[in-house]
């Protein structure tokens, strides 16, 4: 009983407790504050670029594709675990944009949005966008979809100056068509398909996709690419599970009826190309993009693990300080009967004080703070970086009480760690030599 | 007195001390044995060994070689954990320079050893009876008023005896007293030496370290360390 009553007295009358407590108040806010707004990032980015693939890809590296993929995907359609399948075909070509090789994607918008976020993503065709490839001044016209950054040019707020009514916008495409051995399809003059589409819409994945890639219908997009004809080819097929299918367990169902798929296939025309074709989750189609964000993230923690260290340390010189002051208490203490166990304790509890009340203040200021970041900001008219060039428009500031427990846990766990060696030290002190009775 | 009688004892016990590059040797074979109520001064001059002597009854310091014995029990033998439970029940301490502790009040100070023999469960149990004895200590001793306030804001004497308090607090069999006078004035010096032979009326054993003639003629019997070793004994 004495132990926690002499422990918080030690806590309220020392002023060194105050330093202590403020070093692990500072540090739990500090590394609260960015571990928040580092993995709000990162999850906020792994989330577009999921809902830019959806669960799982069926897909080959090569610009050429492959065929025979509708009987595929009619049999997706048909397993009781696949909610949607879409096809894709991906190339790239020299769009009258700035003259610069974009990204085409060539899609059914319907069965890609069961798939992806597409829907959402656009803005003239909201809940239509199965005629999102219609002008909506000309509906006759070709229209394609492209990202906003694509034709837009950012302001200084991150957004986009759209106009509310879409004016007539035309885009030459001009791609490069592969038959089904990578070659050229067609040789001479005409080497390039050439095709202009109309503006009808654009789209906001709320990445890098907003500046590289354009939206086509697929069967336009295969005619460009040479994926067209009666063995219709495309790149990738995105597919979605029913809710409760886990990730792993529906990309393996995936890769078996897919492995039964190719036996069928044997001796088809384009067999080869079947055989170049991966299927894999949506984390390992992304691995090197999400990867980076990812390690980006661990860095971070890594640093700010090391001011955790830091912590204890201060911790650990504030009580050698404070061991150094009370050393005739312990002697007082062992004279009357307290043992080595009951000092070491009286010690760790009065690191445990300092840990959980550090972390209670530097939570407790660090909640407010990164809820009200964005505003906090703004009104200091702080701009933490240039937002027409970055895809993050607003700090993260969405609280993950997991996150916080642990950081909490861990801060106490480090002043638990930095009293460790002092109160050992205190506890195994001689009594006569503490109570400074060096009188013979 | 009768052997039975014999509640410490002191047999050829040798302790010394490094200092710095040699070790000083204190007590040279110094034999000792203190029986049930008696108030016995040791004295003897600056050096002379008398504070190791004391500290080394009370299980505070453990000798070099030679026997110390508690009622024919031999300190030695036993473990720190009974060593600690032996101080906690066994003996009081009162110290030169009160020793108290200052975060604490002067009640929780008198408390002090019945909440470190006791667990957090245990304390609940005997917390109320505790407080009851604390609070009669500190009546007799005339500090009544004084249990809320803080050592600093005590005087010598009344430090004194609030430390008398505490070791008195457990009921001890041996009460160890270490220059008690040694830090006050003659007139407060007096008082607590008044007040050990109170307790020494009433049975309780008292050992008490000074270097004062004075003080010590205020024992019943009266020990003198000379150069380590137990030279002299006188009875008044």
């Amino acid at each position: 009983m004495y132990k926690f009553k002499l422990a918080l007295r030690y806590l309220l009358r020392r002023k060194i407790s105050y330093f202590a407590i403020a070093a692990v108040a500072l540090c739990v806010f500090v590394v609260f504050i960015v571990i928040t707004i580092v993995a709000g990032i990162t999850v906020n980015f792994k989330g577009k670029v999921y809902n830019s693939i959806g669960d799982c890809v069926i897909h080959t590296k090569s610009l050429v594709g492959f065929g025979h993929y509708e009987e595929f995907i009619e049999q997706l359609q048909n397993e009781p675990y696949v909610y949607a399948a879409a096809p894709l075909v991906k190339n790239y070509a020299m769009v009258s944009v700035d003259q610069e090789t974009k990204e085409i994607a060539g899609i059914e918008p319907v069965s890609f949005s069961k798939v992806t976020g597409f829907a959402d993503w656009i803005e003239y065709h909201k809940g239509d966008v199965g005629n999102v490839f219609q002008p909506t001044y000309d509906v006759n016209l070709p229209g394609c979809v492209p990202g906003i950054g694509c034709y837009f040019r950012r302001n200084e707020d991150g957004g986009y100056d759209t106009p509310e009514q879409l004016r007539q916008i035309a885009l030459e495409f001009n791609c490069i068509p592969l038959n089904a051995k990578g070659a050229m399809s067609r040789l001479g003059a005409g080497d390039f398909s050439s095709k202009t589409f109309y503006y009808s819409d654009h789209f906001r994945a709320g990445y890098s996709l907003d500046w590289k890639r354009i939206f086509l219908p697929l069967e336009e997009a295969q005619l460009l690419c040479g994926m067209g004809g009666p063995d219709k080819r495309v790149t990738h097929i995105h597919i979605k599970f029913n809710e409760g299918i886990g990730l792993e367990e529906g990309t393996s169902k995936v890769k078996e009826i897919w492995g039964k798929y190719l036996e069928q296939k044997k001796g088809v025309i384009n067999y080869k190309l079947l055989e170049n074709v991966q299927v894999d989750s949506w984390k390992n189609f992304s691995k090197a993009v999400v990867a980076m964000a990812e390690t980006q993230q661990t860095m971070i923690i890594i640093c700010f693990f090391l001011i955790g260290i830091i912590t204890a340390f201060i911790v650990l010189v504030v009580f050698y300080m404070v061991v150094s002051h009370k050393s005739k208490d312990i002697g007082i203490l062992k004279s009357v009967g307290a043992g080595q166990v009951s000092i070491l304790s009286l010690f760790l509890s009065f690191g445990f004080m300092i840990g959980v009340l550090g972390s209670a203040i530097g939570a407790l200021i660090g909640w407010p703070f990164i809820v009200y970041i964005n505003e906090i900001f703004d009104f200091f008219n702080i701009q933490l970086w240039d937002k027409r060039y970055s895809s993050i428009l607003v700090v993260p500031n969405e609280i993950d009480p997991k996150v916080l427990s642990v950081i909490i846990i861990s801060a106490i766990g480090a002043c638990l760690l930095g009293a460790l060696l002092p109160s050992w030290r205190a506890a195994r002190m001689k009594c006569v030599d503490t109570l400074q009775v060096t009188q013979l | 007195m009768s052997d039975t009688n014999t509640i410490l004892k002191a047999e050829g016990v040798f302790k010394s001390y490094r200092m710095g590059q040699s070790d000083v040797k204190v007590l040279k074979g110094a034999n000792l044995s203190i029986e049930q109520g008696q108030f016995v001064g040791i004295i003897g001059a600056s050096g002379s060994g008398k504070s190791t002597l004391l500290h080394i009854l009370g299980a505070l310091d453990r000798p070099d070689s030679g026997i110390v014995s508690y009622k024919e029990r031999d300190l030695n033998r036993e473990s720190t954990g009974r060593l600690n439970r032996f101080r906690n029940e066994t003996i009081g301490f009162v110290f030169q320079f009160y020793h108290l502790l200052d975060e604490l009040n002067v009640l929780e100070n008198v408390l002090l050893p019945k909440m470190a023999g006791c667990s957090a469960f245990g304390w609940l149990v005997c917390r109320s009876a505790a407080k009851k004895r604390a609070k009669g200590l500190l009546e007799e001793f005339g500090l009544g008023e004084r249990i809320g306030h803080k050592p600093y804001q005590l005087s010598g004497g009344e430090r004194q005896r609030v430390a008398i308090a505490r070791a008195l607090m457990n009921e001890p069999e041996v009460l160890l007293a270490d220059e008690p006078t040694g830090n006050l004035d003659s007139e407060t010096g007096n008082g607590i030496l008044e007040v050990l032979r109170r307790l020494h009326d009433t049975g309780q054993t008292v050992v008490m370290v000074t270097h004062d003639d004075k003080v010590a003629e205020w024992a019943g019997r009266v020990i003198k360390l000379v150069d380590g070793m137990v030279e002299e004994q006188a009875w008044t």
